[in-house]
Formats: structure tokens, C-alpha cells, sequence
């Protein structure tokens, strides 16, 4: 599921447009910036990855460089205005953003670099549909997280957008597809290695979690150091899976939930609850301990159904009064 | 037709229809007459014993070029070709259906397929075009029972076609996959565990999806056959418990390729149970996380020296230079080693490589730069393959390596017979150099990262350099060319490159004549692939002699259009045309953007996605 950041094509409702560029390319960079990180430490599904990249390659050059940049920017920055409403997202849209994507690549879509290239086009709704309900579908793609393609798809525009942008540096060369002759296998090996070393160096590691949704056809990974707070947590997780509610977080984030009795009603509706499975092997529900210690001793997500997870609460309750 | 097929046929189709056969007869009788020497034998069973002859002696038989002649020379000896047969390779999947391979070749050992062309890999087609290994299984499950080994390149595998491999071939021991996708780690666990015979589970740069299943576990207990365990490509955990045991119960175990969830520690624990290993894949090659702070490190140079026989060795994914060291004892008996996953420097390399005096085989990454590669030509003088790749896979990007190296290498490996190379800046006179040194050269790829990029040092072309290579490598069969390419560069590959077999073009030519040049002097000529290149329908139509006698041909974001590629879909029956477009619907340009075409005897397949137009 795309980032919050994106908005849908939806070329029926011009009423959007226009805003100030500058707002568009400093919120693309704030944004990007975010999701650099998860970009870095997901392993790539290299299929998906063929799948966008060849996506992205089909677009039309229609308008010029600067035109496809503003356009993706204007939608970002729709998306970002239009974020409260992420949780009742429906499919469609997502299946929008999913494209959205894909054709806002400048320059991505150059296609053969020689002389008459291809012309950016829009893709028709069919393709987007398409593409939504391969990528929900529990083929053998199920445990391969697509949020890394559109994360690497943003890391390249934000490659290409900066070089744009930057006056110091000489415009970069738009990337042609499959040039030079690297196999995506062997690019991605070499992203991943890069970074960890240079990640191991700052002296930092990456604490990648897997996130099971019960229900959720596919699995998804998140990066705990990318966040500083359950509430960014669960900001992204709930961007993540769409559906998912973790109900009222307050200004003191999770901490809601050590209020048994606000536990309680929440736990007794059908809402889902994130777990997570700490390093002695028990599950227990989320923000119950210190952020830090929480990232430490994560080894992996589950979001339950609030039904299920009524037997964990005590437990939680119970250690965190033991603790204060 | 006949009279145009090459030695090099690699179809294993039936010979075409135009093929005299009614005067077998009286040729079976001649030839029996001169085998046998007895009238009696040879008036009542002719055929027999002249067959039981062949079968005999064609058993001996196992290039697959020489059983293509063989099966030319009468209807008997293609029959009998065909029982002998035991290993198929069909380079194409479409060029011939399962069911024709099956009704011809009855008694298949070992089935080797190839699917997809290979500028797939690099996004320029997209997914789901095709090549699907199920029709193949199916097919062969119900002809060929006793298939033991299937070896498969850029064909989709699904989960449902690894357990009907498992369940139809009771016999079943080597599957090797190279650059294959659609299936994960559950059609692996089916298909470990019903194949209690198996001695070969190789995937190569294949995608493997992350299904959660602990398919290691899933190797029957007991003593295991199993030789050659390769699953680098795998990218997800995997339960290190159970491989340990199995590598344990292993005592046939040569060559085992770990993935990078595998930490040096755990190799450590491997190679104590395996010193009999021959090729070693190291995993990443860098402690795990959960490494604590206090516990001793393992010795690993004595558990290396200990693996008298390591011969190969790869890995290295998320390498520590700091562990490099642990390599030394087995340098030396070292005849091919990999470390293009491994980030490191030339003074981390020069360790290493200089007792690597046998080196015959090395993949290494441009980090080392052209100092790396003096270090590598010093020693390493019997090299035979090299293969350069980049770090920064950009064409913009800082090209550690260049012409220096190249010529330094060039000088030192005399022997070099195989040459892959990625830089992003080359001069001719290195090239010229590397021609004259190296007279061996079977492959020479080199791969300019700049497109249209000349001699940094004359701002020529790199026509001389090019040509140098096929001037003066006689052995040549494929090329790759890079740079900025004229005409006169195609020209020289059309008039010197006549052992070329595989030609790769990008960025490349001025006009039409480029490839007339090459479609009309390459007699071999078998794979072309070409990208973006200003080649329209009239050079396209100067090939119509060949067409029939290559694999295939690929041009993308180049000049054609729909009638150029109509007319030879007309002129040519047995060819199959196909024109793949992008995923959008509309196609408002008439100008072809990628045209895929092979041999074929099916005519057009029928399992063609929507994007591919099949002329």
C-alpha cells in the first residue's frame, strides 16, 4: 500500500489543481526522506520490482521533465492535504495510487533513450485494476511486501527530482530502463549490502519487523528505528493496512491502553489491535513498555482482531503495574 | 531450408518436410549391405540389425550438434537418434511444443529448457509474458516417466508445477533453476519432500517468494543423497537447525551455496560438518546481530584449511573485510572464486589474490578498481574468465574502473577466453590491446555505461577497437558492443566475426546498413538482441535469408514498423512474429516498440498475453 503522500488520479476532479511548486517539492522531499529508510532495509521482490519498473517504462512522453514533476508533485501533495482520510480508503483508490505512482516517475518513464522514444501515457483503468488485485491476491507473491517497490519507485524520482532541483549539481541523466545491463537481482543485492554496511557503521542496525494483519492477504515489514514514537507507528501502520483501526490515540499515543477501562472498550469492539512477539517469545499488545525498550525487544508485529487479543490485555495491564 | 541449417542446430524438431526421404529405402539397403556383409541377414531384417548397430553405437553420442547431423542422415538414423537420445535441449521453449518433443524423444533423461530472451531481465518486457514451465511437466509426466533432471533458464515455475515434478518423476534427482520466478518457498517444501532421490537442488538468481514455509526442514530424514545445494538467490531466513542436520546426513555434499541470512558463525558450524565441500557459497559472511559481545570467535582459518578440496567459492553477500583473512589457507587451490557481492577495496583484495595462482574463473565488483585488477593480472595468469561489474550501476556515475585496467589485465592473463566488463570509460587502444594479447577470446562483453560514449582519449568511436576483436579473435562467438558505434564498427563484425553466434547491440550504429552488415556476414549468427538503435524494416529485410538458421531475434526502440514486421510475418510461415507493446491498451504510434521473433514449428503460441501481437 502506497504512503501516505499519494493521491489518485482522478482526472475528473480538476478541482484540485493548482498549488504553489515549492510547496509540492519541499513536501516530496520531506516525505521521501521517511521513506529512505525502508526503502534501504526491505528485501526487494525483485518480480514486483520488474513489474513497476516495467510500469513505470510504458509511460509516454507526452509532457516535459519538469511537467511530469509537477504533476506528481501536485498529486503528492493532494495526498497529503487528503491524509486524514486514508482510513476509509477504499480499494479503488489505492489501485489509483498504486499507478499514480508508477506514471508520476519523471524521467522513469523514458523507455529507449535513442532518438523517438515512447510518450508518457496514462494508464487506462483496466491496467489499474489490474494491478491491484494482482498484488492482493494470494499468489506467490503473498509474502512480498509492495510497499518496497513504490519506496524505491519515490527513491528514484527523489533521485532524479533533487538532481533537478539542486542548482550546485549539473541536471542528472534521466535513467533508461534496463541500462546499463545490470539484472535487478544483483542491483538490489548491491543496494541492500551498501547500506548495511554504512547503517553498521553509524552504529546503528536496521530493526526490521515483519507485520502480519489477521486477514491481510500478504505479510509487511517495517523498520522500527524509522520512528521515534508509537504514534508514528501507528500512523504507519495504519496507512499500511488500510482497514486497520487502533482507535483513539491521544496526544499520549499508546499509552491509551495502559487505562484498563479505556482498554476494555476498545478491546470489546471489532477493532483490530496491534501485538507484538517480544524476545522471550510472549505476545504482548503494543505500547506497553518504553518506546526504546519496545524497539529492542520487538521481534515481530501482529495485528489482531480486538476479539483475540482480550486475553493480552490483562497481562499487560498487570506487568505495567508490577513495573510502576 | 535444409540445405540452410547450420552444424550449430539446436532444434530438436523434426527435419523439415522438404527433406528428400523416399530414397531411404534403397540407401538402408546399401548401407546394411556394407555393415553386415551377409545376404541372408540383409534380405530378411534390413532394418533391424543396421538399428540395433546404431543404437549401439549412438549411445556414445552426446553432443547434441553431432546427434543433429546424425539424425539428417536417413529415416533409420533419426529414429534411432531419437531412442538414444537422453538428454534434450530445446533453447527455446516455443520454438516446439511439448507434445512433438515428447512423440520424437521418448526415452528423456534430462530436459534442459530456455525461455525467455535475455533483455528480459532487464525490465524491457513485461511480466507475464510467458515461457511457462507447466505445459513441459505435464507433457512429460505422462511421456517420459524417467526424466531425472530438468534444468530450466528465465522460465516461470509455479509451486503447482515443483509438486507435479516431485510427484510424476519417481526417479527424480537434479532440478536446477537459473533466472526463474513464480514460485516460493511452499512449492519448494512439496517438491523436497516427495523426492526422496534427489541429488541436485540448484536455484540460481532466481525469485523465490517468501511464503514463511521452512522448506530445509522439509529433506526426508535419513541419510540424504544430495550433492549440490544452491539457494543464494533465496531471500528469506531459513531454519539454520534443520540445515545443519541435513548437511550432517550429508556425506555426498560437494557443493553448497548459502544465502545472506547465514552468518559467518554458522558457516563456521557448516564447514565443520562438510569439509568435503568443493564449491562454497559463504552466505553473508559477517556475524549475526545477536552475536554476543563475549563469546569467542571461531577459529575459521583452520576450518577452511580443512577443506582440502574447495575449489569454488562465492558468497560473500554482506561481507566483513575484517573476516577476509579466514580465506588464505584455500587461496591457492582456488580455481574460480565470486566476489561480486563484495563491497571491498584493491588493498583488501591484494591479500587474497595474490596466492590465487590457479584462478581460472573471477567475478569480482569495480570497488577493487584498476589497481584490483593489476593485482589480479599479476597473479592470476591462468585466468580464462573475468567479469567486471559495477557497484553503481548508473551511467553517470564515478567509474572506478577503466581502459587501465583492462589493458593491465589484457597483459597479464594471456589465457583470457571469457571477458565481461562494465566501465565508463574505455580507449580503443586498450581494446586493440586485449586483441592482440588475448587471442583466446570466445566471449568479450564489454559494456560501456555511457551510452554513445566515445574514446575518452581521441573522441573516436569505437569502431577500431571493435573491430580489432573481430579481426584478431578467430575463436570469437559472442559479442557485446558499447560506446559510440558507426556503421564501419558492423561492418567489420560482418566481414571478420564468422564464428559469431551471439550478438548484443545497445546505443549502437548510424543507418540500416549496420545490421545488413551483420545479417549478411554473419553466417553463425544465432541470437541477436538489439536496443535501441536506428534500424528500420529495410535492414530488417536483408535478413530474410537467415532467419530460419538463428534462435531468435530482438529488436526493441528501434525504427520498425508494423508493415515491415507484416511483410516478413508474411514471407516467412515458420517464423513467429511478435510484436510486444507496452501494457497500455492504446497503440497510437505505428512504430513498433519491442519485436520478438524465433523459429518456430507450432506456429503462434497460444498462451500469449495481451500486450504481444502475434503477426
Amino acid at each position: 500500500m502506497p504512503p501516505l503522500q499519494l493521491s489518485p488520479i482522478n482526472s475528473s476532479k480538476p478541482s484540485y489543481i493548482p498549488i504553489p511548486i515549492l510547496i509540492i517539492t519541499l513536501s516530496i522531499l520531506c516525505l521521501l526522506q521517511q521513506n529512505l529508510f525502508l526503502l534501504y532495509f526491505s528485501p526487494f521482490s525483485s518480480k514486483h520490482q520488474t513489474q513497476k519498473a516495467w510500469l513505470q517504462q510504458t509511460a509516454k512522453k507526452r509532457k516535459q521533465l519538469e511537467k511530469e514533476a509537477m504533476g506528481v508533485g501536485l498529486k503528492m501533495t493532494m495526498k497529503g492535504g487528503g491524509g486524514d482520510h486514508v482510513g476509509g480508503c477504499d480499494k479503488e483508490k489505492m489501485g489509483f495510487e498504486e499507478t499514480e505512482l508508477r506514471l508520476g516517475l519523471p524521467g522513469g518513464g523514458g523507455g529507449g533513450g535513442g532518438g523517438d522514444g515512447e510518450v508518457v501515457r496514462k494508464r487506462g483503468f483496466s491496467e489499474t485494476v489490474d494491478l491491484k488485485l494482482n498484488l492482493s491476491s494470494k499468489q506467490d507473491t503473498s509474502g512480498i511486501d509492495p510497499n518496497d517497490e513504490k519506496v524505491k519507485g519515490l527513491h528514484q524520482e527523489k533521485n532524479l527530482l533533487l538532481s533537478a532541483i539542486d542548482p550546485a549539481k549539473p541536471p542528472a541523466k534521466a535513467q533508461v530502463v534496463g541500462w546499463p545491463p545490470v539484472r535487478s537481482f544483483r542491483k538490489n543485492m548491491l543496494a541492500t549490502t551498501t547500506q548495511k554496511s554504512s547503517s553498521e557503521e553509524s552504529g546503528e542496525k536496521a530493526a526490521l519487523v515483519k507485520v502480519s494483519m489477521d486477514g491481510a492477504p500478504y505479510l509487511r515489514k517495517v523498520d522500527l528505528r524509522m520512528y521515534t514514537s508509537y504514534h508514528q507507528l501507528s500512523d504507519a501502520l495504519a496507512k499500511m493496512f488500510s482497514s486497520f483501526t487502533i482507535g483513539n490515540c491521544g496526544s499520549q499515543g499508546m499509552k491509551d491502553f495502559m487505562n484498563e477501562s479505556k482498554l476494555m472498550d476498545l478491546l470489546n469492539g471489532s477493532d483490530y489491535v496491534p501485538t507484538y512477539e517480544d524476545k522471550d517469545g510472549d505476545w504482548m499488545l503494543v505500547g506497553d513498555v518504553p518506546w526504546e525498550m519496545f524497539v529492542e525487544s520487538c521481534k515481530r508485529l501482529r495485528i489482531m482482531k480486538g476479539t483475540e487479543a482480550i486475553g493480552l490485555a490483562p497481562k499487560a495491564v498487570e506487568k505495567c503495574k508490577k513495573r510502576s | 531450408m535444409a540445405e540452410q541449417m547450420s552444424d550449430d542446430d539446436e532444434r530438436q524438431q523434426s527435419p523439415p518436410s522438404d527433406l528428400d526421404f523416399t530414397s531411404n529405402k534403397a540407401r538402408t539397403c546399401i548401407v546394411t549391405g556394407s555393415v553386415s556383409g551377409h545376404t541372408e541377414f540383409q534380405s530378411l531384417y534390413p532394418d533391424q540389425v543396421l538399428e540395433n548397430v546404431l543404437e549401439n553405437v549412438l549411445h556414445f553420442l552426446t553432443s547434441r550438434r553431432d546427434r543433429n547431423s546424425a539424425s539428417l542422415v536417413c529415416k533409420s538414423w533419426y529414429r534411432v537418434e531419437a531412442l538414444t537420445r537422453s538428454e534434450l535441449f530445446i533453447g527455446n521453449c516455443y520454438a516446439v511444443s511439448p507434445a512433438r518433443a515428447t512423440a520424437r524423444f521418448t526415452r528423456v533423461r534430462a530436459l534442459h529448457l530456455k525461455g525467455r530472451p535475455r533483455f528480459a531481465d532487464f525490465n524491457l518486457m513485461p511480466p507475464d509474458w510467458g515461457a511457462h514451465f507447466n505445459p513441459w511437466v505435464l507433457a512429460f509426466a505422462k511421456a517420459c516417466p524417467w526424466l531425472e533432471k530438468v534444468y530450466l533458464k528465465r522460465m516461470s515455475v509455479t509451486d503447482d508445477d515443483l509438486a507435479t515434478l516431485a510427484e510424476s518423476f519417481l526417479g527424480f534427482k537434479e532440478l536446477v533453476l537459473v533466472c526463474c520466478d513464480g514460485f516460493g518457498t511452499s512449492g519448494l517444501a512439496i517438491f523436497i519432500s516427495k523426492c526422496r532421490q534427489l541429488k541436485v537442488l540448484d536455484l540460481i538468481e532466481s525469485e523465490v517468494s517468501d511464503d514463511e514455509t521452512d522448506w530445509i526442514s522439509c529433506f526426508p530424514e535419513g541419510e540424504s543423497h544430495l550433492e549440490s545445494l544452491i539457494f543464494d538467490c533465496v531471500e528469506c531466513p531459513i531454519n539454520f537447525e534443520a540445515l545443519e542436520r541435513l548437511v550432517a546426513r550429508s556425506p555426498s555434499l560437494k557443493k553448497l551455496r548459502l544465502n545472506r541470512y547465514v552468518s559467518i558463525g554458522q558457516l563456521y558450524r557448516l564447514m565443520v560438518q562438510a569439509p568435503q565441500l568443493t564449491h562454497l557459497g559463504t552466505g553473508s559472511f559477517s556475524p549475526s546481530e545477536v552475536a554476543g559481545q563475549g563469546d569467542q570467535e571461531p577459529d575459521y582459518v583452520t576450518t577452511f584449511a580443512a577443506c582440502k578440496s574447495l575449489v569454488c567459492l562465492s558468497g560473500f553477500r554482506e561481507i566483513i573485510p575484517d573476516y577476509l583473512p579466514a580465506i588464505y589457507p584455500i587461496c591457492a587451490n582456488l580455481t574460480s572464486l565470486n566476489f561480486s557481492y563484495a563491497n571491498i577495496t584493491a588493498e583488501q583484495l591484494k591479500p587474497i589474490i595474490s596466492n590465487c595462482h590457479k584462478l581460472q574463473v573471477f567475478w569480482v565488483l569495480d570497488s577493487i578498481c584498476d589497481e584490483g585488477l593489476k593485482a589480479v593480472a599479476a597473479t592470476c595468469k591462468e585466468l580464462r574468465e573475468l567479469r567486471v561489474f559495477p557497484v553503481d550501476a548508473r551511467e553517470d556515475s564515478d567509474g572506478p574502473v577503466s581502459e587501465v585496467g583492462f589493458q593491465a589485465i589484457s597483459e597479464g592473463c594471456r589465457k583470457l577466453q571469457s571477458i565481461l566488463y562494465f566501465c565508463q570509460r574505455m580507449t580503443n587502444a586498450a581494446v586493440i590491446a586485449m586483441s592482440r594479447n588475448c587471442p583466446d577470446l570466445v566471449v568479450f562483453r564489454l559494456c560501456i555505461m555511457g551510452r554513445h560514449r566515445p574514446d575518452h582519449v581521441t573522441g573516436e568511436p569505437m569502431d577500431d577497437g571493435f573491430g580489432a576483436i573481430v579481426m584478431n579473435c578467430k575463436k570469437l562467438t559472442r559479442l557485446a558492443v558499447s560506446g559510440l558505434l558507426t556503421d564501419k564498427a558492423f561492418d567489420y563484425i560482418g566481414r571478420y566475426g564468422k564464428l559469431v553466434r551471439t550478438l548484443s547491440v545497445a546505443f549502437a550504429g548510424d543507418s540500416d546498413m549496420a545490421l545488413k552488415y551483420v545479417l549478411e556476414g554473419c553466417p553463425q549468427l544465432q541470437k541477436l538482441e538489439i536496443r535501441d538503435s536506428p534500424f528500420g524494416d529495410a535492414a530488417l529485410c536483408s535478413g530474410l535469408h537467415h532467419y530460419y538458421n538463428m534462435r531468435f531475434l530482438w529488436m526493441s526502440s528501434c525504427r520498425l514498423t508494423h508493415q515491415g514486421c507484416q511483410q516478413i510475418a508474411r514471407a516467412m510461415p515458420r517464423l513467429v512474429v511478435e510484436v510486444i507493446r507496452s501494457a497500455d491498451e492504446e497503440e497510437v504510434y505505428d512504430r513498433v516498440q519491442t519485436l520478438y521473433m524465433y523459429r518456430s514449428l507450432e506456429g503462434p503460441r497460444n498462451d500469449a498475453p495481451k500486450f504481444v501481437t502475434i503477426l
